[in-house]
């Protein structure tokens, strides 16, 4: 645990964010459909959006006169809190999907949860953002039935990427030293409180997909939140970071 | 330096939104408050949506139009809460909106402390009316339009595709 579980904290809040961000920006230009190239690249927009008043709160909170541009781009992986879930590769569309469905139904009960938070500057983000989330799952929560309960080949696709990616549900859930110091400041609920509301969120869903839910007990990947990532977050990080990397303060 | 803040507002709703000009920052609800402290006068506007690209390009009219106004010091303040909504649109602009083509919101927004759960997150939509023709038979063909702030739709009376407004 660093020095101030509070800028960890909010590391974590605004790399997730970030990540996925740069993820679904990938898509931009070679969506499906433009309809869901608009979509996605709006998605990414907010929660870019998001990812820089969480990182500029963290600035602050840390007080080394760095800003959220550089604790965007001149972070190495290791530095970096977001869950292992945002940083897997896009796939194809069903694993697009379902990990935009599955982190979008935790982050909506996660904002709503941080509303009351008896940090001020904390609460205001999370009033702000969870307007925006609510639609973000409200999409994706419906192309994920119309998908699901769709062909034969976009069921069983949205079922192999449903699978794939459930190892990476469990760490939204998992407290560490950090949670339980914010928890104990009122500034976050634990992270294991959302689960049950989680889980009823996707098995209702996935009822309605017609889809199978994989065993809330298997085995969970973590290490994201506290810097242990996966292969693919290096290579991301190598394509966002690389202009400041070699133009150093360059600006527009 | 000192002019009246009726003043001040009737020149910033003079301004209009970078991607809706037919709309002013005012109308829209983006402008909350604005004041003289010593000499300085300092507005305070919010966000629509997070990452709007729109919103640095709104801090700078504010600052070029009251430049333009002989005002030196111009403060642009960004307030975060209460997060902005499309309650707070003005009726004035609601028409503007229309006359523009893009269809106003049609419902108040939820408010952000909803608890997330199916039955008020998946309601269905409320009926959107053209802006061309006025017929209520129009189709959402998706959740976002050109910007994060708008959804597509289509008549199936006068078939004209249009821009909903969300409600938000």
């Amino acid at each position: 645990m660093s020095r101030n579980p509070q800028f960890d904290w909010l590391l974590r809040a605004g790399d997730s964010a970030l990540i996925l961000a740069q993820r679904l920006s990938e898509w931009c230009g070679k969506g499906p459909a433009l309809e869901e190239d608009m979509a996605l690249t709006n998605v990414s927009l907010d929660l870019l959006g998001q990812a820089t008043l969480w990182l500029q709160q963290a600035a602050t909170v840390e007080g080394r006169g760095r800003d959220e541009d550089q604790l965007a781009f001149l972070r190495d992986a290791a530095d970096f809190r977001n869950l292992l879930l945002v940083e897997q590769p896009n796939g194809d569309y069903a694993d697009t999907l379902v990990r935009q469905f599955y982190f979008d139904a935790w982050h909506a009960l996660w904002l709503s949860s941080l509303i009351s938070s008896a940090d001020a500057g904390i609460a205001a983000i999370a009033e702000k953002s969870a307007k925006e989330v609510r639609y973000h799952l409200r999409r994706s929560r419906d192309l994920l039935v119309r998908l699901g309960d769709g062909s034969d080949e976009s069921h069983a696709r949205l079922q192999r990427a449903a699978d794939r990616l459930w190892c990476f549900t469990g760490e939204m859930f998992t407290d560490d030293a950090i949670d339980q110091e914010i928890a104990a400041q009122g500034i976050a609920p634990l992270p294991s409180s959302l689960r049950e509301a989680w889980l009823a969120m996707v098995r209702q869903s996935f009822a309605e997909a017609t889809l199978t839910l994989p065993p809330p007990d298997a085995w969970m990947q973590q290490g994201g939140r506290q810097g242990r990532h996966t292969e693919h977050l290096g290579y991301l990080l190598a394509e966002m970071q690389f202009l400041q990397r070699a133009y150093p303060g360059a600006h527009w | 330096m000192n002019v009246s803040t009726e003043q001040l507002w009737q020149w910033l709703n003079a301004i209009g939104d970078p991607e809706l000009p037919a709309i002013s920052i005012v109308d829209l609800g983006i402008v909350r408050a604005v004041r003289w402290q010593e000499d300085a006068c300092h507005v305070t506007i919010t966000p629509t949506y997070s990452g709007c690209p729109a919103m640095q390009v709104i801090e700078s009219s504010i600052v070029d139009t009251l430049r333009a106004q002989g005002i030196a010091q111009v403060r642009v303040e960004t307030q975060l809460t209460p997060a902005w909504t499309t309650d707070w649109m003005s009726d004035a602009g609601r028409q503007k909106l229309a006359a523009f083509g893009v269809a106003p919101p049609a419902e108040k927004a939820a408010p952000a402390s909803l608890p997330i759960d199916a039955s008020a997150l998946f309601a269905p939509p409320v009926v959107v009316a053209c802006p061309q023709c006025g017929s209520q038979q129009t189709r959402l063909v998706s959740q976002f339009g050109s910007t994060a702030c708008k959804a597509l739709y289509r008549c199936t009376d006068c078939l004209e595709p249009f821009d909903y407004f969300k409600p938000h």
